[in-house]
């Protein structure tokens, strides 16, 4: 269990992160989702104890991290797959890791045999691809077997193979009743990984649900219509008091499911050629929640069109 | 000692610290045997001036502990280290011990080696350790290196950057502290406070003019004194600023 009760952190005039409050529940994964610069990592620092809040606490399990006896027994993170030392082994890498919280030396070995990383432990890191250095770094997380874990844009840059065993393995570790909450800039692939989400953009919180509920709130269910005789069930339906939209042949109405329109259409003797449920994109749902809070726009951006969101770094 | 073993092993892990520690014997250990083997008559004989040459691994040594912390901020590791023990004070108090203890070793091979390669070369020579003044110039080398690595340490944790950190150190300690002597009239009086200065008086090598000034305020053992505590603050200073900042 994760909480953030006001946290805010202010960078000169620039406010980072603004008055976050949130909690992270156990037992199930939690998708921390913002556009970049949204101040997702700022605030996985904070909770870590890395960067001091301006306002506000970071708390897991009740405490603030600083105040835990060997952290990496209660909490694994993984900030940065590149945060090891280009010239020390994988092995050594875990090994001062785990010696500086007193967990076995066996430990270790471990680790490297869940992330399949046990042939190469002796090799440099430096030499490791970016799929490796992710598993490295999902290996320092787990040495000292804690219940809550934190992961900051695991899957950037893995190719679908890394990306599916990265999903896989959380949704494990929340099957075994840990707290997990992974950070990412797509929704795509938070709606596939995540079954809670906190929604972030420009450090205020936009929304804290389930992906389900997210999800349904944010698109715009509507169902398309395609029929020889448009004129008389566009009268139909306008009596209902349905919003209607022309789309050439086709007539697009919202607020009313496709067995109710079929229905309709029957007891009206209308011919139908297409009657379809349309579902709103999640990138177009999430271009319009945190629309305005994306930080750097680009010329060519235009609703729907999520040119600002997949670009890769941080 | 669990954080000392990890520290140990942090040092220990990386090429870098091996070869620094291997050049900051073999140099001055190297070059001491040239200058006993060539000087013939020029240098005396005494054990002081067996020493001449080990400000050459003191400067390796610089490199060696500066690394020790701007790698850690180079590559990230520090974040780890700071996620493992939050007690920054205390992870960095674990880094310094396990720097001090590598780098006194160092000097005492570099001690032991100068002055075992003069006195081979020199066989006829009384360079024999006999009293508390030969031992001091030779086992003191281990002093000395351990506080210039908690200095060299110190900065790095102020500077971050290896490259800054590093320039900063061998520009200011080979460079900056002989030219201040050339300051008109008020260079002598701020030489004789400045910290390597104060190192090499300890060790009390002749090989500079300063070393034959009378007019010196403190005792070898004081200079001692002065330089470890101008690296304790420098080491106090990084740490408290570690402790504060954003890791």
């Amino acid at each position: 269990m994760i909480e953030a009760v006001g946290l805010t952190k202010r960078y000169g005039k620039t406010l980072a992160v603004d008055n976050l409050s949130f909690s992270v529940p156990s037992g199930r994964v939690t998708g921390f989702l913002g556009p970049n610069g949204a101040g997702k990592s700022t605030t996985m620092r904070m909770i870590l104890g890395l960067d001091t809040p301006t306002g506000g606490t970071a708390l897991i399990d009740g405490k603030r991290y600083r105040d835990l006896q060997q952290p990496l027994r209660t909490v694994g993170a993984l900030l940065d797959a590149k945060w090891v030392h280009p010239n020390r082994s994988a092995r050594a890498h875990l090994q001062w890791l785990a010696r500086s919280n007193r967990l076995p030396a066996k430990r270790v070995d471990e680790v490297l045999e869940i992330v399949g990383l046990t042939s190469v432990a002796g090799k440099r890191a430096g030499g490791f691809s970016l799929g490796m250095s992710q598993r490295l770094g999902i290996a320092a997380a787990l040495l000292g077997d804690p219940q809550v874990l934190l992961f900051d844009e695991p899957v950037n840059g893995l190719d679908p193979e890394g990306i599916l065993w990265i999903r896989k393995f959380m949704h494990r570790l929340a099957e075994e009743g840990r707290t997990v909450f992974v950070s990412s800039h797509l929704l795509s692939e938070m709606a596939l990984t995540a079954q809670e989400l906190v929604v972030i953009g420009r450090g205020k919180l936009i929304s804290q649900s389930s992906t389900e509920d997210f999800v349904t709130q944010a698109t715009e269910n509507t169902v398309r219509v395609r029929s020889p005789q448009l004129a008389p069930l566009r009268s139909a339906l306008g009596k209902l008091g349905v919003s209607i939209r022309d789309e050439g042949e086709a007539l697009v109405v919202s607020g009313m499911d496709c067995a109710d329109i079929g229905e309709l259409a029957a007891r009206e003797g209308v011919v139908l050629h297409e009657l379809s449920p349309q579902r709103g994109s999640l990138e177009e749902a999430f271009m319009q929640l945190t629309g305005d809070s994306v930080e750097y726009h680009t010329e060519i951006a235009e609703p729907g069109v999520p040119a600002t969101l997949t670009t890769a770094g941080k | 000692m669990s954080l000392l073993a990890a520290e140990r092993i942090k040092l220990f892990s990386t090429r870098s610290p091996w070869a620094c520690g291997l050049l900051a014997v073999a140099l001055p250990v190297g070059f001491t045997a040239l200058l006993a083997a060539q000087a013939g008559d020029q240098i005396d004989a005494t054990v002081a001036n067996t020493q001449i040459t080990t400000n050459l691994g003191r400067a390796v040594v610089l490199v060696l502990a500066a690394l020790a912390v701007t790698s850690e901020y180079r590559f990230g590791t520090i974040r780890s280290t700071f996620q493992a023990v939050p007690n920054r004070v205390t992870a960095l108090t674990a880094k310094a011990t396990v720097v001090a203890a590598v780098t006194a070793v160092i000097g005492a091979l570099v001690g032991f080696g100068c002055w075992g390669v003069f006195r081979a070369i020199h066989a006829g020579a009384d360079l024999a350790l006999t009293g508390a003044e030969d031992w001091r110039p030779v086992a003191g080398q281990a002093l000395v290196f351990a506080l210039t690595g908690l200095l060299a340490l110190g900065v790095g944790i102020l500077v971050r950057q290896t490259a800054g950190a590093v320039a900063l150190l061998l520009v200011y300690s080979l460079l900056v502290e002989s030219l201040v002597q050339l300051i008109p009239k008020i260079g002598d009086d701020i030489q004789r406070w400045l910290p390597f200065f104060a190192a090499d008086r300890f060790i009390g090598a002749t090989g500079d003019d300063a070393a034959n000034r009378s007019d010196l305020p403190l005792s070898p053992w004081g200079y001692l004194a002065y330089f470890a505590a101008i690296s304790l603050v420098v080491l106090a200073a990084g740490i408290a600023t570690a402790a504060r900042r954003d890791a």
